[in-house]
């Protein structure tokens, strides 16, 4: 039963100033009851515990804090919702909150990767400074559409550390063969409005209607290694140094053909069916090209069929 | 984890013709008409596509109303029968401009057919292109290298247990796997000969046109 008595004098310690006469044999004998009466596991007994005890003392569950410390864990790695964590990160850049309840938005970055967080007004948290290493205890992961961010809140400790962190990009490096060039792709335009840069769509941007587009180049490709497939956008520069096709000459072959399509037709005959090295960071189910690399040259097929003679 | 509200597209499974013209089973997942169709490979993997690297050694156009292209294109162990028309425009339009031998690198979609003069169980298995693109001996090469290495993975994982489509291909096709391990030996041997021309296709996949 010592196992019973270490989370109640837990739970005691976290409500002992705020609920008058509490003791640890009381915590104890209710874990007891769910526990081994009510066969409800640990972790769901010390919540439902906790509740009847915030409820007492007219808390927050957010005021609680973690419970016995949280997993101090790489930004780069988040990948699961409303995970309570510990980071220890350096603020990248601060930028402009978009509603007045948010005091603090941006991005905190270790040596995994970045990712976004937020702080809330009603928080009430000191301020971050861009540049700075902190110790941030008891943040809680968020998810939007595949990307993630950590949300402060006012259980949330701060503490600045003085130390230096070497941001890392989070690139991720996927190989295989281009299997498919998907629509969107070629010369395309972009809405000019300011910060917009949506892509048109018969000339016209979903959020402000028809404009005059501004012409770019970009591919979403699919790069399959026979087990699974990986999502690429080629930006203009990446796109250009598959191809061999530049924005202009894209421009001048779209116009020459009086269709656009033409282009992203060209490109499919260049790159299809080849095998590529991409390096880059992901970015919800894609992976931005920074590096673009065409493998090509022999291959060693002796370890390959040493591999086959000894099945 | 992200989110998975779009139906993730189906990877490109790498098998060799001598294989690939080996299975004949296709079969759903679910009732749904539009349900991917998976052809059974005989090592125990479903396949939605398949990529495929080798020498287009034929063309014709064996359309009567419309045009509608054959091509063989042959890798060391065998011959896909590659078949487009009006419904694959792009692909059809390579095939009819294309000057063999050469290259090609296909992606695409198993299809089987069972001839109405055929012995029963006789079935033809081809490839619908999606596209087809002109490469050069090293991502042929290199192709050949990766389908051995994908058909070795199969085999490893021939007998392990929960192997679902091991156990369909054991059922459907007796499960003698040694042969395809052989048919890899056969690919990579090639190479090493420096043989950059295709093998000769075999008996098997000449008697099936």
């Amino acid at each position: 039963m010592t196992d019973l008595r270490d989370h109640a004098a837990e739970i005691h310690e976290q409500f002992e100033d705020r609920v008058d006469g509490l003791t640890v044999d009381e915590i104890e004998e209710r874990l007891d009851t769910l526990v081994n009466e009510y066969r409800v596991p640990l972790e769901e007994a010390t919540r439902s515990v906790e509740s009847t005890y915030l409820e007492k003392a007219g808390m927050d569950r957010e005021e609680l804090g973690g419970r016995g410390g949280n997993e101090t864990v790489e930004v780069g790695t988040i990948d699961e919702d409303e995970q309570w964590i510990d980071v220890r990160a350096k603020v990248v850049e601060l930028w402009e909150p978009r509603s007045e309840s948010i005091a603090q938005v941006g991005l905190l970055g270790d040596e995994s990767g970045t990712v976004k967080f937020v702080a809330f007004e009603t928080s009430d948290l000191p301020e971050l400074e861009e540049g700075t290493v902190y110790a941030l205890g008891n943040v809680v992961t968020d998810e939007y559409e595949g990307r993630y961010s950590v949300k402060l809140n006012r259980t949330t400790s701060i503490t600045e550390l003085d130390e230096e962190i070497e941001v890392g990009d989070g690139a991720v490096e996927v190989t295989g063969a281009l299997v498919d060039i998907q629509s969107g792709s070629g010369l395309i335009k972009r809405c000019p409005e300011e910060g917009c840069t949506r892509v048109l769509q018969n000339g016209r941007c979903s959020e402000h209607g028809e404009v005059e587009g501004e012409f770019d180049l970009r591919i979403k490709g699919v790069l399959d290694d026979g087990n699974g497939i990986h999502e690429v956008i080629f930006g203009e520069t990446a796109t250009e140094e598959l191809t061999g096709i530049s924005l202009d000459e894209a421009k001048e072959m779209a116009m020459d053909a009086l269709d656009t399509t033409v282009v992203a037709d060209e490109m499919r005959g260049k790159v299809l069916g080849r095998y590529y090295r991409v390096t880059g960071p992901e970015l919800g189910r894609y992976v931005l090209a920074d590096e673009v690399e065409e493998l090509t040259g022999a291959v060693d097929a002796e370890a390959t069929l040493i591999r086959a003679r000894s099945i | 984890m992200s989110s998975n509200a779009i139906p993730t597209r189906k990877v490109a499974r790498r098998v060799f013709a001598g294989e690939f013209n080996d299975a004949g089973y296709t079969f759903k997942e679910s009732d749904d008409e539009r349900a991917p169709i998976y052809l059974l490979l005989p090592t125990g993997a479903r396949a939605n596509r398949v990529f495929v690297v080798g020498t287009l050694t034929e063309k014709e156009d064996i359309g009567e109303d419309s045009e509608y292209w054959r091509g063989r294109v042959v890798d060391p162990t065998g011959t896909f029968f590659v078949y487009a028309g009006q419904y694959q425009p792009d692909a059809a339009a390579m095939l009819r401009d294309l000057e063999p031998p050469a290259y090609v690198a296909i992606v695409g979609k198993p299809r089987t057919y069972e001839p109405e003069d055929s012995e029963e169980g006789d079935v033809l298995v081809s490839l619908r292109p999606e596209s087809i693109t002109v490469v050069d001996t090293d991502t042929r090469d290199r192709w050949v290298v990766e389908t051995a290495e994908r058909t070795l993975d199969r085999i490893e994982a021939f007998d392990e247990e929960g192997n679902e489509y091991a156990r369909m291909a054991r059922e459907r096709y007796g499960g003698r796997v040694e042969t395809y391990r052989d048919r890899v030996i056969e690919a990579l041997e090639s190479l090493e000969d420096g043989d950059s021309g295709g093998a000769e296709p075999d008996a098997d996949a000449v008697d099936a046109v």
